[in-house]
């Protein structure tokens, strides 16, 4: 009840919210599935499979090529879904914003495209402490390449940023920075605006990986003045497959092809090719169409709700996970910093983690356990694994106790 | 729907809290390292095989309940088989976990080990109950490099 009218004051009801997403009315072993690996992927409302279902029943064809009526509905709805996602990050201009496969494409692209021209041998890639294997593996490839080395930002126990540190890293020798706008692993929210203040005051490019942001909370990378951003679709209740780079114009303009294709030349003979413009240059290929008018419809969703909205309720939640873990003995919570996205990474005492997530499992409670890809987060911890609950707005405070209740009898298991 | 004790049997359990052989012997002639990426799991497996008898055998390492009391009773196990045996006893193990053997479903003949039968319940834990298993086979075949699950 307590529930109904917190939410019902800011006017969102978690039952028509449920009601929206299919994949949330099921049982697991017995028992309704409790979804809280929302931070892996997000369950998709009917309205992103809808337009999956319209377009492959209504308007499936090529885009950007046909003069026949199908194609002209497909490229419009594609070029709309791509006008949608710029108004809603904030971005000026559509040809900023290049589908990619997910936000590990779009760091990639970043990494051989503009960096990679520019990097010569004892040159710098600024990372951090807490980055996601997609955000430190491309730069390891690109060090490789190049000669270049990687520098990293170190943590507190808490999983925030030294921020003094990132300062006196940054260099003449660093030749761009590349940060997690929320850690996956440990939820800490990075002070991004300030950090993109602090590299461009030593005209630093700077990349931030917003995959574990742009579900959560309202992103406006014009307000954040960052150079690149990326994320992926299907964390922010869309389909897999697609996801976005937003890059300024002037430096996507700046730069070489990421592959070579179709769709990214404007023409081609054998003696010269001269690519396309903006933002097709980084689109060869025929692209997850379908996917990327779903995420269109993933953003209408979202923003039906409004990001303000989803971030308090989730705050709500995460808040009241937190009070309700500190009760719990022998559960000690991974990832404590003050500015917290709805993540919870913990361990019990004496159980690893993967014997945690298949009693849980059990209970009908999805969550993650294993290294999260950030295999570097663990080594800092000593630990070999954590267990994961990562909240969305569609789930509850009473899935927050099922999930109390389960780790009891984690505990209970193994006593 | 599968009940946990069936996965958490007592036995299990015993030899997670107090692994049996759980040491690095100065007089092993053969070892390998385990690793389950997926999990984060490691184990390593000694052994010190003479004239085709696996005469002692131990390991180190970290992991879960499964892994843990995977590798334990293991070890109890093989510890002054012939390695033909062992390499039988590794198959029928297998059988057992996967649910793939028909002869001996229920690893009446694997003695303690049988405990394992409810692994195959549980897919996403087969892995974790055949790491140090690899691991010793490959100790046993003289295999360098680590054994990964994946």
């Amino acid at each position: 009840m307590n529930e109904e009218i917190q939410n019902s004051q800011r006017g969102l009801s978690v039952e028509a919210i449920r009601g929206d997403f299919p994949a949330l009315h099921q049982k697991v072993h017995g028992k309704p599935l409790v979804y809280l690996d929302n931070a892996a992927t997000s369950q998709k409302p009917q309205a992103v499979i809808e337009a999956l279902i319209s377009f492959y029943t209504r308007d499936c064809a090529n885009i950007h090529r046909g003069v026949h009526l199908l194609s002209e509905r497909a490229t419009r709805a594609f070029e709309d879904s791509r006008a949608k996602i710029r108004k809603f990050i904030g971005a000026g201009d559509d040809r900023e914003i290049i589908f990619v496969r997910g936000a590990t494409e779009g760091i990639n692209l970043v990494a051989q495209s503009c960096a990679r021209p520019m990097m010569k041998a004892g040159d710098e890639i600024l990372i951090s402490a807490f980055e996601h294997h997609s955000n430190i593996v491309p730069w390891q490839i690109l060090c490789e390449q190049t000669g270049a080395r990687l520098r990293i930002v170190p943590m507190n126990h808490w999983g925030e940023l030294l921020l003094d540190q990132y300062e006196s890293l940054l260099t003449e020798r660093t030749k761009l920075v590349s940060i997690a706008h929320v850690s996956n692993a440990l939820g800490t929210i990075n002070p991004v605006r300030r950090m993109v203040e602090l590299a461009h005051a030593h005209n630093i490019p700077i990349l931030i990986d917003g995959a574990q942001a742009v579900p959560h909370m309202a992103v406006d990378v014009t307000a954040l003045d960052c150079d690149f951003y990326t994320f992926s679709g299907h964390k922010m209740y869309g389909p897999t497959g697609i996801g976005v780079l937003y890059g300024k114009a002037h430096l996507l303009e700046a730069m070489p092809p990421y592959q070579g294709g179709g769709d990214m030349i404007s023409s081609v003979t054998f003696e010269k090719t001269i690519y396309n413009r903006l933002p097709y240059k980084f689109e060869a290929g025929t692209p997850d169409i379908a996917a990327g008018i779903a995420l269109g419809a993933a953003v209408d969703y979202l923003q039906g709700i409004g990001m303000d909205r989803i971030a308090a309720c989730e705050h709500d939640l995460l808040q009241y996970a937190t009070e309700a873990f500190s009760a719990l003995s022998g559960v000690r919570l991974i990832g404590t910093a003050r500015e917290k996205a709805s993540v919870l990474s913990f361990v019990v005492d004496g159980v690893h983690p993967h014997d945690v997530g298949t009693i849980l499992d059990q209970e009908g409670i999805a969550i993650r356990t294993g290294h999260h890809c950030a295999q570097p987060v663990m080594d800092f911890y000593q630990l070999p694994a954590t267990a994961r609950a990562s909240l969305a707005f569609y789930n509850t405070r009473a899935e927050i106790d099922v999930l109390v209740a389960g780790i009891r009898k984690v505990s209970e298991v193994f006593s | 729907m599968p009940d946990l004790r069936e996965l958490y049997q007592e036995v299990i359990l015993d030899h997670h809290k107090r692994p049996r052989n759980f040491r690095a012997p100065a007089d092993a002639n053969r070892s390998a390292n385990g690793f389950n990426p997926l999990c984060g799991d490691k184990v390593i497996v000694y052994a010190r095989v003479e004239d085709g008898i696996v005469r002692d055998i131990a390991f180190q390492g970290s992991g879960c309940a499964i892994s843990t009391a995977s590798a334990s009773l293991m070890t109890e196990c093989l510890k002054g088989k012939p390695e033909a045996e062992v390499a039988r006893i590794f198959e029928r193990f297998h059988a057992l976990v996967t649910g793939s053997g028909s002869e001996d479903p229920d690893g009446a003949g694997l003695g303690k080990l049988a405990v394992f039968a409810g692994v195959r319940e549980y897919p996403m834990r087969v892995k974790c109950a055949t790491l140090a298993w690899h691991a010793m086979r490959a100790a046993l075949e003289g295999e360098k490099d680590t054994v990964a699950t994946e």
